[in-house]
């Protein structure tokens, strides 16, 4: 394990870099490929954990998807080249100290909830069966509340795209 | 040795080290090789067969038959001037070949090139007394790497046609990640009816699911047992025509259309970075073909005749079927006109999403009923009756829905095409 625990420290602060360039750079197509960056790390991190299913959909749904129609809304609207110096925002305390203070809940609760577990140590990887078992028996309830709320959200984007 | 990733019977055994890593060095270096000279081979073989169709000659000047014309191609690229735009984002230009390149690569890891199926064989082959898999790597997920891998290469064509600094380059790139992201459902959809009846996203176990005999031609002579045939061909047609699209090839080459925006994405690339772009389309044509063949057409699975060794017969059924596929991809851009962007996109949306959807909904109904037992020829039918009748109500108020909506934007005065 002492190898992943070095992959994961580097890899760690890979992102915590790439996140905070999102964050900083001023131009908007600079930001998305750093957000890359960043989710790319998390599915390296999902890989270490041997939760492959969960690593490839991560780079499929996030990398491959959700970022490619933010550059395509970039590259539709405005598509700068150079630096932008309207994308900062004047006011950055509240948005800054709301994002730690989220971080700071969802540590706790992380480090409260799993203080003791411990990792398999064989690091076999977790299957692509016993992760659809465990969706579609224990964590049913969720996975379908989630499809709803998805389902609503689009049938919300096309209200909200359509003329009238 | 973690078994992160791969189920390889390699890592699992008492085979030392250093042996397993001559093994994965010498598949690494085969898949590589293999995939370079079939791209070089395709690349040729695909002006060669396309002057054929239409009444030319074609290159017939570097090695017999003007075989060795992509090599020279590639020389004479490599000695060019590298130009790089004033406006341009350099270090994204420079990057983007490599984006649109590795993943060309990383897909071909997870197809089975070749292995003895035969008789019932599980596809391993023995190297040194070591029984291993002819792929360089199998893990739990197998296809939905490939998948991840294709959406990835959306990247290296959307950033190269935004850092040129250019106007058609950055149409190219809109409408590429357009169609890309469009086309993927469609792909993702077909891909779940084989995933449907495999029941696993590895490669090997999919293409040994396909190997031996399956259901009789009308009595007369076994078929063999494709996905192809068992799914029904719907599934494959959808994967087949939403694979052309995600390769930007005819007739859905409207990312780099030359009548309309030059040479789309890769207008501003010269030289090496060029030749980059065009080996990673080739390379993705082979790689999206070796992908059908691994899905519906049974990858390296087939009889073993005699004269080779069994362990060569998988590698020569391969390249057969993957030869067939090419000439297919060649086939359609000889004789197919480029589609406009609203018929792709109408295509697309209305047409495949929904029938994918549907068959794979069919394909599961006729799971759960055979789960329950009703499995002879007459009680299929009634499932199949009872659902194709629900199935065309759906399709009429698709029909109404969309006739409805064209109506409105007429009515708003919006130009409406088809």
């Amino acid at each position: 394990m002492v190898a992943q625990n070095i992959f994961f420290g580097i890899m760690a602060a890979i992102m915590i870099w790439a996140a905070l360039r999102v964050v900083t750079t001023k131009n908007v197509v600079h930001a998305a490929l750093w957000l890359v960056i960043v989710l790319a790390g998390v599915a390296g991190q999902f890989l270490l954990l041997g939760a492959e299913f969960v690593g490839v959909t991560q780079i499929l749904v996030y990398i491959g998807a959700v970022v490619v129609l933010f550059l395509f809304g970039i590259m539709l609207t405005r598509a700068s080249m150079g630096e932008d110096e309207n994308v900062n925002l004047p006011n950055r305390i509240v948005p800054a100290t709301v994002g730690v203070l989220l971080f700071g809940l969802m540590a706790f609760a992380t480090i409260d909830y799993w203080r003791d577990a411990e990792l398999p140590k064989d690091g076999s990887p977790t299957t692509v069966e016993a992760v659809s078992d465990s969706i579609f028996s224990d964590f049913i309830v969720p996975f379908e509340a989630t499809s709803v709320l998805l389902l609503a959200a689009l049938i919300g984007a096309i209200v909200v795209a359509r003329k009238e | 040795m973690p078994a992160i990733f791969s189920l390889d019977p390699l890592f699992l055994g008492d085979a030392g080290n250093l042996e397993i890593l001559a093994i994965v060095l010498a598949k690494v270096v085969i898949a590589f090789a293999g995939l370079m000279v079939s791209v070089m081979l395709m690349v040729w073989w695909e002006r060669k067969f396309i002057s054929d169709l239409q009444n030319r000659i074609g290159p017939n000047r570097a090695g017999p038959f003007g075989i060795l014309q992509t090599l020279a191609d590639g020389i004479k690229l490599f000695f060019k001037e590298d130009l790089i735009p004033d406006q341009s984002d350099r270090f994204v230009f420079k990057l983007a070949p490599y984006l649109s390149l590795v993943p060309a690569f990383l897909v071909f890891a997870v197809v089975p090139i070749g292995g003895d199926f035969s008789n019932g064989g599980d596809g391993l082959i023995s190297v040194f007394g070591n029984d291993t898999y002819v792929q360089l790597a199998d893990p739990h997920i197998g296809i939905l790497f490939v998948l991840a891998m294709s959406s990835i290469a959306v990247y290296g064509i959307m950033l190269a046609g935004w850092s040129s600094g250019s106007k058609y380059p950055l149409l190219g790139s809109v409408r590429a990640s357009a169609q890309m992201v469009s086309y993927e459902a469609a792909l993702g959809l077909a891909l779940v009816a084989v995933l449907l009846k495999t029941g696993s996203l590895s490669t090997t176990t999919i293409v040994r699911e396909q190997a031996g005999e399956g259901p009789e031609f009308l009595g007369l002579f076994p078929m063999p047992d494709w996905n192809v045939i068992v799914l029904g061909v719907v599934p494959f047609i959808i994967f087949f025509i939403a694979t052309t699209a995600e390769l930007n090839r005819p007739p859905f080459d409207l990312v780099e259309a030359e009548q309309e925006i030059v040479g789309g994405f890769h207008t501003e690339y010269s030289s090496i970075r060029f030749a980059l772009f065009f080996l990673a389309e080739f390379m993705n044509v082979v790689t999206m073909s070796a992908v059908m063949v691994t899905l519906f057409f049974g990858g390296p699975a087939g009889p073993d005749l005699g004269v080779l060794p069994a362990a060569l017969w998988g590698f020569v059924w391969f390249f057969a079927k993957l030869f067939v596929f090419l000439c297919l991809f060649i086939g359609l851009r000889g004789t197919l006109p480029r589609l406009r962007y609203d018929q792709l996109m109408d295509l697309g949306w209305k047409l495949l999403i929904p029938l994918a959807l549907g068959w794979v909904l069919f394909l599961a109904t006729l799971d759960v009923f055979s789960d329950r037992g009703w499995t002879s020829g007459g009680e299929r039918l009634v499932v199949t009756g009872v659902f194709l009748a629900a199935m065309l109500v759906f399709a009429g108020l698709l029909m109404v829905a969309i006739s409805n909506g064209k109506k409105a934007r007429e009515r708003d005065g919006e130009e409406v095409f088809g």
